[in-house]
């Protein structure tokens, strides 16, 4: 919302300073957005006469001119090509030097066919004080020589922008601000003038309003009036000015008066030409389908939800959002009709978004206008028609009523204290509502409660927290005293749950592993969400930003793997990336799963001159995976690998880790090349999913860990080489030799996997070392030969395979 | 005095080969040749047997004591030669200390969560809980609850995302615009005294340098029988000391509106821009951080407490914000790209765990 400080000054009485002014605004909830004056850009202008003006000698479009710039120095040569340029003209001169707000250029001294020129003769629109560039600046007589241009023109008047919440409609007309202002304490309100213009005659044009249910009447009230013999033309200087300084272009006096009573009041206003309306005008839902040529050269069609301004023809404006294109008024307009109405807020917001229409009527009417202000303006706007345009009033014709709630809240006097934390004396409070327009019914009673009556122009205000909003916001939040949250515990005691535990947990033992962490949209394309098992109708978006991000992302593997393609197009193929954030399998709050994820790409490691690189392979996912349950908290040694999992992965190259069948804990493997291909990545490329929340929860509080109960004894280790088939897993294998002396095998690994025409078709070779831990004595030959003999005796029946000779 | 003599000659005779022995071989030998079993000390030895008792009685010591001595001469001997063997080998085995050594991948944590820790340390230290919602919320958590019935003009400011309504039904579900929702699940499940923040995703349908269509939040709520804005201040005022890590900070509380808080307030902090940096808490310019309240009597009903009895504040602040404030990343798209080269730029070591005791940032 934009003003200027004289056109504030119209509405309150004040000696502050457009500085001071624009320091109060952000204090009272009116945040300031801008202040500029267009004088201070026009500070080099000064007003100069034309000594002499004589034809170029070599062109006959241009003037050389002598001009005597009123400052006692020499006379300068200026060429000008105005065709008013002549000998005695006052005018406005820029010297060599100055930059021009109107072309945007800096002025420099030169030589224009042969003639020198040192500074220019200005027309409005080099000045950005109008659109006229006919000729330059023609002042009169009297105007004083070597003066500031923008002085003498009255220019200097600063430019206040401010940001205005949705909840203030007052604050959208020049006066309510004047109001706040003058609450504040910064002037005194000067209250407007709308007395009734004496009708000289009955309106030939009836009003009324066609609803259904007139107790809920989209418009319930319709003020008009009829003015005849007006004469259209441009409005007169200062509304141009001030129109045009907050960014609006005069257009016709008529339409100016509406455009400044929707700015000064907060009261849009519509003017028909009286000879183009047919019959009566009334109020009434469009009809579905019905068309309407509006003032912004626009065609819309309307439904059965909508509101319009309609003669005995056809609609002739929509309510509350724009007028209608046949009956605007134009320079030739004679007749006048105009339109002081209210419409309803939330149809009008409704109709304004559906026909995408945004204009200051819509934006002030969704907001809420002041309905008792309907008149009013009605009258001020005639007055002003009449005072310049002429013509003759009818009398006024009212159809419907105001719709207000003449509501009153109760103020407890202690409420802004227990609520604001500020102490202010009753009576202050009292008259900071008085200034705002809230009178209090009667004195406070005995429990220190007032009854308060909320001005037509504050829908916003619904209870006594609003009350004590108002109060507080014209004292002072800066008024507020800071107090620190009283402690509830001696010690902060541990806040997080245990989910944003292991969300954290996991988060930094990844990146301890080398990972990356990355946080990805919530949202993917559809075919994305496909290949990962998501794309429900439930989970793709209504409304996307674009069809990149249409649906909800089921798994956090997609988004990384296209970030990975990203990275490698920009030369950075080898990575590893993870994270940690939610999925969505349903639209249920149990349907989020909090994941933690990531992808190996390329090489683990680049070129080195201490060896070859290692493409990634499913061991290096398999181990983040692992890193990822244990950091989260995890049992980690009882899980089981199984080799399957998600259609997404490699079908050979994919494995799940689990506490059983029915509690997956995490899926790793090689991204499926399929999926590659659909997402346009090059591989290796592999990947893990572990999902955080399906982590059953540890048992107990118990901090204490069970004895160490190390060995003085050294371990032996043996080797053994089993040639078992190709499917036999080697976490089998594994699994049997562990087993075969729960006590003493402390370790299994395996050393070497080896797969030849030597040992047969369909084989191979696992060769295994076991450790085996002494607890109180030397192990003999022959305890070790019965170990080694059960090791080999529980893979053989575990495997079916045999001890490599 | 023939024997002594001959004994000083066979003494001088080791010696002088044990000093010329050039390496460990030759020292061996000149070893055998004198200790050996047929060694020529070892020969002067067994002669001991042949004497009588007093001729041993002078010998013994004499040839004992030859004995050891020229056994140690050999032994430190052989140590002079293995140190100079040693640092011979040494001389060769040189290897290029300047060569780069074996490369390790180097993860990082990205800035979003390094800052929601840092936050929930600050909040914790205030004795706030954490608590955490639904990105997909109802329409009535997202808005009703939160005193945006519909057609509230202020639900056309969010910019919501929306999913279908489901065949049958005409409730869409949204993406959360806030993390306000959280309050009303939170007032709904617990008994005030109530002290939490809810940090997390949200969800608004804009794109541009500052907005993007996914962002990160964090509600605060206080809900007890007292608290006042002068708390709301105060805890405020507490965070961003301790956040931006400043002894002082410049703080600007606004008036403003939000549906679900009365009275609303915006709030800036003092910064400035020096040379192409930014600085906290001094300078003429003002960077809005939270939007905040007194919550609404409307929304501590619809969590389903009284409002005539409890009352309290909330807030909301941008997490992605104050991280782009705080340590200077100029762009909030950029956050969301996964570009490995802004994660390594931007990104904290994993071992930069954010705590209160040691100092949130290094």
């Amino acid at each position: 919302m934009k003003f200027t400080l004289s056109w504030l000054k119209d509405f309150l009485d004040t000696d502050a300073s457009a500085s001071e002014i624009a320091d109060v605004l952000t204090g009272i909830g009116l945040e300031l957005e801008s202040l500029h004056d267009p004088a201070d850009e026009l500070a080099p202008f000064t007003i100069a006469r034309v000594i002499e003006a004589r034809q170029h000698p070599n062109a006959d479009r241009l003037r050389v001119c002598i001009v005597d710039t009123g400052n006692g120095g020499d006379p300068v040569q200026v060429v000008c090509g105005a065709p008013n340029a002549r000998t005695g003209l006052i005018g406005v001169f820029a010297p060599a030097g100055t930059h021009i707000p109107g072309t945007g250029m800096d002025l420099k001294p030169g030589v224009i066919r042969g003639e020198a020129s040192n500074g220019m003769l200005c027309s409005e629109r080099e000045l950005r004080i109008s659109d006229d560039h006919d000729g330059i600046i023609d002042l009169p007589e009297d105007a004083p020589l070597g003066a500031n241009f923008a002085d003498y023109a009255g220019l200097s008047d600063p430019v206040i922008d401010i940001g205005v919440t949705p909840n203030r409609p007052d604050a959208l007309g020049i006066y309510g601000i004047a109001r706040d202002l003058a609450a504040k304490g910064i002037g005194t309100l000067k209250p407007f003038v709308a007395t009734p213009v004496a009708g000289a005659f009955k309106s030939p044009i009836a009003v009324s309003l066609k609803f259904d249910d007139p107790d809920n009447a989209p418009c319930p009230l319709f003020v008009g009036r009829y003015i005849r013999g007006v004469k259209n033309g441009p409005s007169p200087a200062r509304i141009q000015r001030l129109l045009r300084a907050v960014g609006l272009r005069p257009i016709s006096a008529l339409v100016d008066i509406t455009n400044f009573m929707t700015l000064a009041y907060g009261r849009p206003l519509h003017v028909f030409d009286a000879d183009k309306v047919t019959g009566n005008i009334h109020a009434r839902l469009a009809n579905a389908g019905e068309e309407i040529a509006a003032l912004d050269g626009k065609t819309y069609t309307l439904d059965d939800t909508m509101t319009v301004i309609a003669d005995d023809n056809i609609a002739e404006a929509i309510g509350g959002v724009i007028g209608g294109e046949p009956s605007g008024c134009s320079d030739e307009t004679v007749n006048v009709f105009v339109e002081s109405a209210w419409f309803d807020p939330i149809r009008t917001a409704k109709t304004g978004r559906r026909l995408a229409v945004i204009s200051d009527a819509r934006y002030r009417f969704e907001r809420g206008v002041d309905p008792f202000f309907t008149q009013p303006g009605a009258e001020i706007a005639t007055q002003m028609i009449l005072d310049l345009c002429g013509g003759e009033a009818s009398e006024l014709v009212v159809a419907g009523t105001p719709p207000m709630r003449g509501a009153t809240f109760d103020l407890r006097l202690d409420r802004v204290k227990t609520l604001a934390g500020v102490d202010i004396p009753a009576d202050i409070q009292l008259d900071i509502l008085a200034r705002l327009g809230f009178e209090a019914a009667a004195e406070p009673d005995a429990a220190n409660k007032v009854s308060i009556a909320i001005p037509p122009w504050r829908p916003d205000v619904h209870g006594e927290a609003d009350l004590v909003e108002e109060i507080t916001r014209i004292h002072g939040f800066d008024k507020i005293e800071h107090v620190a949250l009283p402690r509830l515990r001696d010690v902060a005691k541990p806040s997080i749950t245990l989910l944003q535990r292991r969300r954290f947990n996991t988060a930094r033992a990844l990146a301890a592993r080398g990972l990356n962490e990355a946080v990805t949209w919530s949202f993917l394309p559809a075919n994305q969400a496909e290949l990962f098992g998501g794309g429900q109708a439930e989970l793709q978006l209504g409304n996307p930003i674009s069809t990149e991000l249409s649906d909800m992302r089921p798994s956090l593997l997609p988004n990384l793997i296209a970030a990975a393609g990203r990275n490698a197009a920009r030369g950075f193929a080898d990575l590893a990336m993870s994270e940690v954030g939610q999925v969505y399998h349903g639209d249920e709050p149990d349907d989020e799963h909090l994941h933690a994820s990531g992808i190996r790409a390329g090489n683990t490691t680049p070129r080195h001159w201490s060896g070859p690189p290692r493409p990634v392979d499913i061991y290096d996912a398999k181990a983040d995976a692992l890193a990822a349950l244990a950091a989260a908290g995890a049992p980690v040694a009882n899980l089981q690998t199984v080799a399957e999992g998600p259609d997404w992965y490699h079908p050979g190259r994919v494995g799940t880790l689990q506490l059983g069948p029915k509690i997956k804990l995490a899926h790793f493997g090689e991204v499926h090349p399929r999926v590659l291909a659909a997402l346009d990545v090059a591989g290796p490329m592999v990947g893990f999913e572990v999902v955080l929340d399906a982590i059953p929860q540890p048992r107990g509080a118990k901090k204490t860990r069970p004895a160490l109960g190390a060995s003085d004894l050294q371990p032996v280790t043996r080797d053994f080489a089993f040639v078992v088939d190709d499917d036999v897993a080697a976490g089998a294998l594994i699994r049997a030799a562990r087993g075969a002396d729960k006590v003493l095998i402390t370790a299994v690994s395996v050393f070497d996997l080896f797969a030849g025409a030597s040992i047969g078709e369909g084989k191979t070779s696992i060769a295994i070392e076991v450790t085996l831990q002494p607890r109180e004595r030397t192990l003999t030959d022959a305890e070790i030969e019965s170990v080694s003999g059960k090791i080999v005796a529980a893979v053989e029946k575990a495997t079916g395979g045999t001890l490599r000779g | 005095m023939t024997e002594n003599n001959e004994l000083n000659a066979l003494e001088e005779g080791i010696v002088a080969a044990i000093a010329a022995a050039a390496d460990e071989r030759a020292l061996e030998e000149v070893r055998i040749g004198a200790l050996g079993k047929k060694g020529a000390i070892s020969e002067q030895l067994k002669s001991l047997g042949r004497m009588t008792p007093e001729e041993r009685k002078v010998a013994g010591p004499i040839l004992n004591g030859l004995k050891n001595s020229i056994g140690a001469a050999i032994e430190a001997r052989r140590s002079d030669l293995a140190n100079a063997a040693l640092e011979n080998r040494l001389k060769t085995e040189r290897l290029d200390v300047t060569l780069p050594v074996r490369p390790e991948q180097t993860g990082s944590v990205h800035p979003v969560t390094q800052v929601w820790e840092e936050a929930i340390a600050i909040f914790a230290a205030m004795d706030f809980d954490v608590a955490e919602g639904p990105h997909i919320e109802s329409d009535w958590y997202n808005f009703g609850a939160l005193n945006m019935p519909d057609d509230h003009p202020a639900r056309q400011e969010h910019d919501t995302f929306y999913f279908n309504a489901k065949p049958g039904s005409d409730e869409r579900k949204v993406l959360r615009t806030h993390t306000s929702p959280v309050q009303i699940r939170t007032m709904e499940n617990s008994t005030p005294p109530i002290r939490v923040i809810a940090p997390g995703r949200t969800f608004r349908s804009d794109s541009d340098m500052t907005h993007t269509p996914m962002f990160h939040q964090i509600e605060g709520l206080v809900i007890d029988g007292g608290t006042h804005m002068g708390h709301l201040k105060g805890c405020l005022e507490a965070f961003c000391k301790a956040y931006f890590e400043v002894d002082e900070v410049k703080m600007r509380f606004r008036p403003s509106h939000f549906p679900f808080t009365e009275p609303s307030m915006e709030v800036d902090i003092g910064c400035s821009w020096e040379d192409g940096e930014l600085k906290i808490g001094v300078g003429d310019s003002w960077m809005e951080i939270l939007g905040s309240g007194m919550v609404h009597p409307n929304v501590i009903r619809a969590g389903g407490l009284d409002p005539d009895r409890y009352q309290g504040f909330a807030f909301g602040m941008g997490i992605d914000r104050v991280a782009m404030l705080k340590y200077g990343m100029p762009d909030l798209r950029a956050f969301f790209e996964a570009d490995i080269r802004w994660l390594r730029h931007y990104g904290f070591s994993a071992l930069d765990v954010p705590t209160l005791a040691e100092g949130l940032s290094r």
